[in-house]
């Protein structure tokens, strides 16, 4: 199938494995994520936003997890916590067994470089440097050596069908590819979890249907991916979705389709 | 992340933001092209007047009349007092009385008109014997100087400098010629070899005649045998403070002075003259280093300000990196690079612009400018410093932000 699709992502089973190899966390013992009775509350001078009211939830290795709510309900301010870009005001967050409000800021940059792949609305990348230049960024950080990374970055970018646009700059691309340029970059350095924050949000339908493909194939080579969405119909494809609303989640996670690998 | 790695991003960084790069560099390069060239102009003075001052003779001991009214050697009431004598200054010339002396040059002047047919040339007449010409460090243009038989016979010969010769003769020639000097006539037995103008007097613009003549023909009545001052060349420089107090001593005993501090002469060396001039040029150049230094803050803070307006431009971007698993310490050395090499270039434009404005504004303008060593590494140093510190700080102060705070660029 890899080899049929252009744009499969060409994960198989193998690094599954090396997931579990690392010993870093044991991947069926404890879930991916963990959190509990989570806060958050911004302090704008005077003001004081809570958009975060006690959220609990576990997600499980391999989860595909949709993420729903209206605008304004925290499903950002969540999602940058699971992906430890922010800190919760209250509350645990345990990612894959280890308390994430311990780590230092080195284990902190080592999580967010190997273990998580983030996926902005906005794509974040930086326009002076090319498609693989972006992409190579988080080996970089990783240490990993000049010829290894350019060949994983322009890899990652054939998976996302970019293997021809590798030398453009963001500004020479579409939203389209350039979100496809983000998830190459967010899958590069092969994480575990993958986070995105309404990928699809500023794409065209052609664009959106692509980059949810290349969801779905994450999840099938067995990533634990988490989407936030709008849209009902991409939510059905998951394996469950949770409901957030004014900063707690809604329906309390069923057991409907708990630990829905593939 | 290794430090090659880190200088990479840091240089990409540089030259992808080219007109921000090239203001900051511009900023640093003036600041220091500023420092460079004024400290120059003050160092420059001050060699100016250095060299000046050793022109006038090599080892050169100055006896003038009249007392000392401080140890800085500024003279009161010089010239009015007439205590030097002809027989002072040879008893100094006695190898016995002063073995460290080389050379004794007794000295009356007078400023006085010279005539030759109908040109009349105001001058310093100076009248003196034949050690003045190797006293004062002075050559022979053409002809001969003054002989001891002419001292002896109070000859009516004259030796004038080069610009009162063309002054009085234009472009003929003078030697074997007759001039009028204060109403004698003299014959033109040489002329000096061009010295260069210093900046008191015009060494180049005076008529030497023999000491006997001038008492006798030209001052004469009860001053014939005061002196307006003495020459003395010391053997060498290393015996100059021995040549200094042999003259002090052999003078205090002809006068019957016993106190050191009552005495009615004042010995002024070329030490003493280079180190008047010099502190006087020194506080020029510490002024000037002033300036040069406000200068370089006023760059400095421009720098300051396009590294902040940078920093807080790129926060989005410290954000990513961070998001994407950069550590503060990466980050900090990225920013710690791209600012070492702006300052470094910066200051090495600088540096190179100064000196090449040192070299060549001198031929414009008649101040000569020195290139300081210290001047151009302690600029460079500073720019480096302001690059650092402007451009490192905010941004290490960024690098401790939550990745989502940064990437909201606030
Ligand atoms: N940096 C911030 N400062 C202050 N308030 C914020 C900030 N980010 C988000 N909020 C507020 O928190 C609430 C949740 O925002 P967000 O998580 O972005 O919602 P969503 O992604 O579901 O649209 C909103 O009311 C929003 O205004
Ligand atoms: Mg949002």
């Amino acid at each position: 199938m890899t080899e049929e699709d252009p744009i499969s992502l060409g994960l198989d089973d193998t690094q599954q494995v090396r997931i579990d190899d690392t010993g870093t966390y044991p991947a069926f013992s404890a879930p991916v994520i963990d959190i509990e009775d989570v806060h958050k509350i911004y302090r704008t001078g005077s003001l004081e936003v809570a958009a975060l009211r006690g959220v609990s939830l576990t997600i499980a290795a391999g989860e595909y997890v949709a993420l729903m709510g209206p605008s304004g309900s925290g499903k950002s301010t969540l999602m940058h916590i699971l992906g430890c870009l922010d800190v919760p005001t209250s509350g645990s967050y345990r990612l894959a067994g280890e308390d994430v409000s311990t780590m230092t800021e080195y284990e902190l940059a080592e999580v967010r470089n190997r273990r998580i792949g983030f996926v902005f609305q906005q794509f974040n990348l930086l326009a002076s440097l090319s498609a693989w230049r972006n992409v190579e960024l988080p080996l970089v950080y990783a240490g990993v050596d000049r010829s290894t990374r350019k060949q994983r970055a322009l890899a990652a970018l054939d998976r996302v069908g970019m293997g021809d646009r590798v030398e453009h700059r963001p500004g020479e691309l579409s939203g389209g590819q350039q979100q496809r340029v983000a998830l190459a970059r967010a899958v590069v350095s092969d994480p575990a979890l993958i986070l995105a924050d309404e990928p699809t949000g500023n794409l065209d339908s052609v664009s959106a249907r692509e980059v949810l493909d290349l969801l779905d194939e994450l999840h099938h080579s067995g990533r634990t991916v988490v989407l936030i969405t709008h849209d009902a119909d991409v939510a059905e494809t998951t394996s469950r979705t949770l409901r957030i609303w004014d900063g707690q989640i809604l329906e309390p996670s069923s057991a409907s389709a708990t630990g829905g690998a593939a | 992340m290794n430090l090659i790695e880190t200088f990479r991003t840091g240089l990409e960084a540089v030259v992808s933001h080219r007109l921000r790069s090239s203001l900051t560099v511009l900023g640093i390069m003036i600041g220091i092209t500023a420092v460079i060239l004024t400290v120059g102009l003050g160092e420059g003075a001050q060699q100016q007047v250095g060299s000046e001052i050793s022109s006038l003779g090599a080892n050169l001991l100055i006896v003038s009349p009249g007392s000392s009214t401080s140890s800085a050697g500024i003279r009161g009431g010089s010239g009015s007092a007439s205590t030097l004598t002809v027989s002072n200054a040879d008893a100094l010339a006695s190898k016995t009385v002063a073995p460290d002396i080389a050379g004794v040059a007794p000295v009356v002047s007078a400023s006085e008109l010279l005539t030759e047919g109908t040109t009349n040339w105001t001058t310093t007449l100076v009248g003196s014997n034949p050690s003045w010409l190797s006293v004062r460090g002075r050559t022979m243009a053409e002809g001969r100087f003054i002989s001891g038989h002419d001292v002896q016979t109070h000859a009516a010969v004259v030796v004038l400098a080069p610009t009162t010769a063309s002054e009085l003769f234009g472009g003929r020639d003078s030697v074997g010629q007759t001039v009028d000097v204060a109403g004698s006539p003299m014959s033109v037995i040489g002329v000096l070899t061009a010295e260069g103008s210093s900046t008191t007097t015009n060494v180049d613009d005076q008529a030497i005649i023999p000491i006997t003549t001038a008492s006798t023909r030209i001052i004469g009545g009860t001053s014939r045998n005061n002196l307006s001052s003495i020459y003395i060349a010391a053997s060498s420089s290393k015996t100059l403070s021995a040549a200094y107090q042999e003259t002090d001593n052999t003078l205090l005993s002809l006068h019957g002075i016993t106190t050191a501090t009552s005495a009615d002469f004042t010995i002024t060396s070329q030490q003493s003259l280079l180190a008047t001039a010099t502190s006087v040029d020194k506080t020029l150049t510490v002024l000037l280093a002033g300036i040069a230094g406000i200068s370089l803050l006023v760059g400095g803070i421009g720098v300051m300000n396009i590294m902040l307006v940078s920093v807080t431009e790129r926060i989005r971007e410290i954000g990513l990196r961070k998001a994407l698993g950069a550590t503060p310490r990466v980050i900090r050395r990225q920013f710690l690079v791209e600012a070492s090499v702006l300052g470094l270039v910066g200051g090495m434009l600088g540096a190179i612009l100064g000196v090449v404005v040192a070299i060549v504004l001198p031929h414009f303008i008649s101040n000569p400018i020195a290139i300081s060593g210290p001047a151009i590494a302690g600029s460079i140093a500073i720019a480096i410093a302001i690059g650092v510190a402007f451009g490192v700080y905010p941004a290490s102060r960024a690098a401790q932000l939550h990745p989502i705070d940064a990437l909201r660029g606030e």
